[in-house]
């Protein structure tokens, strides 16, 4: 069944692809879409179904090189299922709305066939995603990383007779392969130390590279360090953190229902899936974990921040995607993998809803992008107002405060909020969230305003020709609307319940944490916890060091698709942190909304005001902290200047120089040989090639002779 | 039949070569098409027969199969036999020389000549892959450039005689310093014989040379000879110029065959001699070819960037996929190996291919200017499709055969040094900036110039040549294991008997480490 859901996408991307020139343009579309939506349903009764346990199934043997070796494989657990549904679901989805939306589409002129390419490849993304999520190995994984990075140079680059999308598809290819250089490396290196790139034996060797060093470049590192440091810049580039996020922005070229699916709900939470794919790495790598928490939090205020000022409606969704990834990898960093898995699933139907949703917006006002030129939409296009609303009460996380009640945003991000103050103690990455959470408000906010509500501001005749949306496109709305309500609650307990609860979901056995939890629950009940806690910890290292060496003799795996550390209290201790704190997002929430209501219901000369006020930093978050500027001139500007002077300077005048000049020794010699310089070169050395063979074999003659 | 099994494929293409110089006559048009038909028909039936040695191929005997052996003039010795390392050559000669004779059926001056340079070409080239005696070889090794030279000079561009005159100074450099060596090496071990001369152990005793004290002794001195024609054969940066020029200069065939193959001639070199000759020579200068390789890749790849001929372009991304080659077979572990094996074959595909892709858009324009085109998806779309393949395929892609080779060798180069891994893995990110980028100038963007509004997308015959080159790269990336299982014994035993040289020589370096 797993290798069905896998393989229908692709099965659905030749037909698309190549079929439809047989059985026609409608029918591949069709088919294509109806294949994903069996997928999909195949993927949720998987998911429903699913007991825990690990499944592997073997296809074939990829790569066999001494002791590399590669299995094509699907590796089913809690994981994997999960991300079959939200990759399934979305695509889907985006499937079946792309019907409506690639419609008559103006980039296009009417004899010009573009459908059957779009859904090709929106299918082969699919797939290749699937593949990843599905990989038994590392190179499987790479294999589907990279494919889907191909999928979406060529679906941000659909619209290919814009000059700005071609950089835009260059950009994003360019950008994540820089990402891949680091995932590369780690998987290099991964081989080096454990001499394998399967899955669980890596697992099983994971906590002996904690004491191991390894000499790479100029000295000598952590090894586990160092593997889960270079995973993480592959997941950085493949998840637009901060530095490597210049692409993802550009990528709102391709079409909407692609920003809906790649780049929004799943192509760019792999790097999140990465991380917690590799948690029994990752929790034998302090260092590298301090440091994706930092990426992410400070990637989520620096996202946030941008996405204050922009003014196209799909850059600021860009952006806010771009920082929510930020708050998945705080989560994953402080070792609640589940919390970050948690917000990577809810964050796909919101984000996706408020894609397809600007989707219509876009329909709806003749490809208009420009929020400036929105307003007063809301009574023009009710069913989409409705389904942004939704999304944006999701994505700012609104609920009851101190209840398990609210929009799945609510309750997936305050998870993460709960996470990051207790593994930091309240310090940087909470704040910097809870900053974030405020910014997000705000944005989302002022999107809505923006474009729902006032007084048309754009073209008139574009506002009163404005309609509302196909039904084709309004029914994923819906579907996704009602994971942008439900999915938090319904889930919540499995994400981020209690330890019993999560270990049951993610098939982890409780051997040796079941007892720890439980003690600890206790301890948190008696309310002396400070005291308990460090003997817990030491109860932990106890089993920590009797582990290690258990692991060392039997090779044991540790089993459960997440794995945390006997010391890793962080779950328990988040759902035991003030009240304060518990409260801050909804707070901060509460403030950026009244803020975004005041500068654009209320008080509608403020926002140019502050503008003006502050023209420096305004000019700095619009121009996107001028990362972009700096990037050109440092990278791009400068690789061709070396390469102009390499090649100009070192191929021509060093190497071509000494050359000719050796040349001018022997040119009066060959000339005087060869009559005619053409054909002569060729004679003088078939010459030179006889005469050479005639000494040869008089030499050996005369050795045998002796 | 079995026992002159290679040779009847080595000399297939020439007595075929022979049978259209005697027989042909007339320079019409008929006769120009029978001259193609015959040739295509030759190239087609070797690499028929070819196939039945990969059938009688058994992998897990690892030393030479279908030994023959004769005497042969001057009590010198006529032997050939394939193992592991070279069979996968033989085979991609006979699998490439069809597909570029058919590719070839628009050329039209003097095509009797230039069906015989090719058919000759093949016997020599084929003969370089199977030839073990040292004399045989170098013969066929230095004969295969007269027709290369000829197919350059003849059929090649405005520049031609600087692109082969530049060609012959490298050369020339190179095959002097072999000569010599090999004449030194006969002298040590009194045999030609290349499996008796890989059983020999040569001298490593330092000694003093115009005051230069030299470590590894004659061990270095026959490395260092031997690499000087290898390398300007792969080519090596700095030894890489007279590539792009050749390339340029060349009709597209005689570029796909270059690219194809010829290249191939430095790495197999490297394998059959370097390694398993001179084992205390190859270890003292590893350090030095790692990083020319991996200069090569850095250096090539930016100037790759600024390349406004797409045939240079090209040429220059084939030297940084060179370097990877140059880097596996120095990390001399089994990864590193089977990735340069497999990356030389690889790249055969998918240079050919792409060479092939500039052929295309140069028969119709007649120009390999980039900035000339622009918007060729509008009206080719098939060629879009095809070169995007191939595009993908020159970046690595996984999934494709250029992935593999690649991957092993950076896995294999890891275990020995990070630098070397570290440099060379960022080729990845250039390699995608200037391939896809030329993709963009070429392909993408509103077809705005007025000489292509009337271009034409691929004929059929166009496209059944790309057909074998797409199939072979999706199977080869797909399931590598068909190669690698087929090389893997022979490339074990080569990795073993140098680690043992070396252990013998009292090194044991990194090499050991990284032989496990």
């Amino acid at each position: 069944m797993e290798f069905f859901v896998i393989f229908s996408p692709l099965v659905g991307a030749i037909l698309a692809g190549f079929g439809w020139k047989i059985i026609g343009e409608k029918v591949a579309l069709i088919l294509a879409t109806s294949l994903l939506f069996l997928a999909c349903f195949v993927s949720w009764f998987l998911f429903l179904d699913f007991d825990g346990e690990l499944r592997i199934v073997q296809i074939f043997k990829w790569m066999s090189s001494g002791s590399l070796e590669a299995y094509w494989a699907i590796r089913f657990d809690r994981l994997t299922a999960i991300m079959l549904i939200v990759v399934t679901t979305v695509s889907a989805l985006v499937h079946l709305y792309s019907f409506g939306y690639m419609d008559h589409d103006p980039n296009w002129t009417n004899n010009e066939t573009y459908k059957p390419r779009f859904f090709a490849y929106l299918s082969f993304f699919t797939f290749a995603m699937l593949m990843l999520v599905t990989s038994d190995n590392l190179m499987q994984m790479f294999f589907g990383w990279e494919g889907v990075g191909v999928a979406s140079y060529l679906l941000i680059g659909f619209y290919y007779k814009k000059p700005t999308a071609n950089s835009a598809a260059i950009k994003a290819f360019v950008v994540n392969r820089v990402g891949d250089f680091g995932f590369a490396l780690g998987i290099f290196g991964i081989f080096y130390l454990s001499g394998s790139i399967q899955f669980s034996h890596v697992f099983a060797s994971a906590q002996g590279f904690a004491d191991k060093e390894i000499v790479f470049l100029w000295t000598e590192w952590n090894a586990a360090n160092l593997i889960a440091f270079l995973l993480f810049v592959g997941a950085m580039g493949k998840s637009a953190q901060l530095f490597l996020h210049t692409w993802l922005p550009d990528a709102m070229e391709g079409p909407t229902p692609v920003s809906a699916l790649i780049h929004a709900a799943t192509m760019v939470t792999a790097g999140v899936f990465l991380v917690c794919r590799m948690s029994p790495l990752m929790e034998f790598a302090p260092n590298a974990m301090a440091f994706i928490t930092f990426i992410g939090a400070t990637t989520a205020f620096f996202a946030a921040t941008i996405g204050l000022v922009q003014n196209d409606i799909k850059r600021v969704i860009a952006y806010s995607t771009c920082s929510q990834l930020g708050y998945m990898f705080v989560a994953a960093g402080s070792g609640v993998y589940s919390a970050a898995m948690f917000h990577l699933f809810t964050h796909a139907f919101f984000k996706a809803l408020l894609f397809l949703g600007a989707g219509s917006v876009i329909h709806a006002m003749h490809h208009e992008q420009d929020m400036r030129n929105y307003g007063g939409l809301s009574k023009k296009i009710p069913y989409t107002f409705a389904a942004m609303m939704i999304g944006t009460l999701a994505i700012t996380g609104v609920g009851i405060p101190l209840t398990h009640f609210g929009f799945a945003g609510f309750l997936s991000k305050d998870a993460i909020i709960e996470s990051a103050y207790a593994a930091s103690l309240g310090g940087y990455s909470f704040w910097m969230l809870v900053i974030s959470a405020l910014c997000t408000s705000f944005y989302s906010w002022r999107l809505i305003f923006m474009t729902f509500y006032g007084n048309p501001r754009g073209d008139l005749h574009t506002y009163n020709s404005a309609h509302e949306s196909p039904k084709i496109m309004l029914v994923p709305l819906a579907i996704l609307s009602l994971g942008a309500i439900f999915s938090g609650m319904i889930w919540y307990k499995s994400f981020f319940g209690d330890h019993y609860s999560v270990n049951k979901f993610f098939g982890i056995e409780s051997e040796v944490s079941h007892s720890d939890y439980k003690s600890e629950e206790d301890q948190n009940k008696s309310d002396v916890a400070i005291e308990n806690l460090s003997s817990a910890i030491a109860i932990a290292e106890f089993n920590h060091d009797a582990k290690t060496s258990i692991t060392y003799s039997s090779k044991h795996t540790p089993s459960g698709a997440i794995y945390m550390a006997p010391n890793n209290h962080t779950l328990d201790e988040a759902h035991h942190v003030p009240k304060w704190v518990k409260l801050s997002p909804f707070v901060a929430m509460l403030v950026g909304f009244l803020l975004a209501y005041t500068f654009y219901i209320w008080r509608k000369d403020l926002p140019k005001k502050l503008a003006d006020n502050q023209r420096y930093l305004y000019l700095f978050l619009l121009n996107k902290w001028y990362f972009d500027e700096i990037y050109d001139l440092l990278f791009v500007r400068s690789a061709k200047y070396f390469g102009r002077l390499l090649w100009q300077k070192g191929d021509g005048q060093v190497i071509d120089g000494f050359i000719n000049n050796l040349s001018m020794v022997f040119i009066p010699l060959l000339t005087k040989l060869a009559g005619r310089a053409q054909s002569g070169y060729i004679f003088t050395y078939a010459f030179a090639m006889v005469l050479g063979i005639v000494i040869l074999i008089t030499w050996m003659t005369l050795g045998t002779g002796s | 039949m079995d026992y002159f099994l290679l040779s009847i494929v080595t000399f297939i293409p020439a007595t075929s070569a022979l049978i259209l110089l005697l027989v042909a006559r007339g320079n019409d048009h008929a006769a120009a098409l029978v001259a193609k038909r015959f040739a295509l028909f030759a190239t087609g039936v070797t690499f028929f027969v070819s196939l039945f040695i990969v059938a009688q191929f058994d992998p897990e005997n690892t030393s030479f199969q279908m030994v023959e052996e004769t005497d042969w003039i001057m009590g010198f010795k006529y032997k050939l036999g394939v193992d592991g390392i070279s069979i996968l050559f033989v085979m991609l000669t006979t699998f490439m020389m069809p597909l570029v004779i058919w590719a070839s059926w628009g050329v039209e001056a003097r095509v009797k000549e230039y069906m015989i340079s090719f058919l000759l070409l093949e016997t020599l080239m084929l003969g370089v892959f199977m030839a073990l005696d040292l004399v045989l070889f170098y013969l066929f090794f230095e004969a295969g450039l007269i027709p290369m030279f000829l197919i350059i000079g003849i059929w090649g561009g405005a520049n031609r005689v600087y692109a082969s005159f530049k060609f012959f100074l490298y050369t020339l450099l190179g095959s002097v310093l072999m000569l010599i060596a090999m004449v030194v090496m006969y002298a040590e071990s009194g045999t030609t014989d290349i499996q008796a001369l890989m059983s020999h152990q040569f001298s490593y005793n330092n000694f003093g040379l115009f005051g230069f004290q030299i470590l590894g002794g004659t061990q270095t001195l026959l490395f260092l000879a031997f690499f000087a024609s290898f390398a300007v054969k792969m080519p090596m940066w700095p030894v890489h110029t007279w590539l792009p020029d050749a390339h340029v200069q060349a009709p597209t065939a005689g570029s796909v065959v270059l690219a194809a193959i010829l290249l191939k001639m430095g790495g197999y070199g490297f394998l059959r001699f370097s390694l398993p000759m001179f084992p205390v020579g190859s270890y003292i200068m590893t350090d030095f070819v790692l990083w020319l390789s991996v200069i090569a890749i850095v250096y090539t790849s930016l100037v790759a960037l600024v390349q406004s001929d797409m045939k240079k372009l090209i040429a220059y991304s084939s030297v940084a996929h060179m370097g990877y080659v140059t880097i596996g077979i120095f990390a001399a572990n089994q990864q590193g190996i089977d990735g340069a094996i497999f990356q030389m074959l690889s790249h055969g595909f998918i240079s050919g291919a792409l060479f092939l892709c500039v052929g295309i858009i140069y028969d119709r324009m007649h120009t390999r200017e980039i900035d000339a085109y622009g918007g060729l998806v509008n009206r080719m779309p098939a060629y879009a499709l095809i070169f995007m393949f191939f595009t993908m395929a020159n970046v690595g892609l996984p999934g494709t055969s250029g992935f593999v080779g690649e991957f092993l060798t950076l896995v294999g180069i890891f275990k020995v040094n990070t630098w070397i891994a570290l440099l060379a893995t960022s080729g990845v990110v250039l390699s995608a900036a200037y391939a896809l980028w030329l993709y963009r100038r070429v392909m993408m963007g509103d077809l705005i110039k007025e000489a292509l509004r009337t271009i034409q997308d691929m004929s059929l015959r166009e496209r059944a040549v790309f057909a074998p080159l797409i199939g072979m790269t999706l199977l080869l990336g797909v399931y590598p294991v068909l190669v690698l299982d087929l090389i893997g014994p022979s490339v074990q035993t080569l990795v073993e008997n140098y680690n043992s040289a070396l252990s013998i020589a009292g090194i044991n370096g990194d090499a050991m480490i990284a032989s496990h």
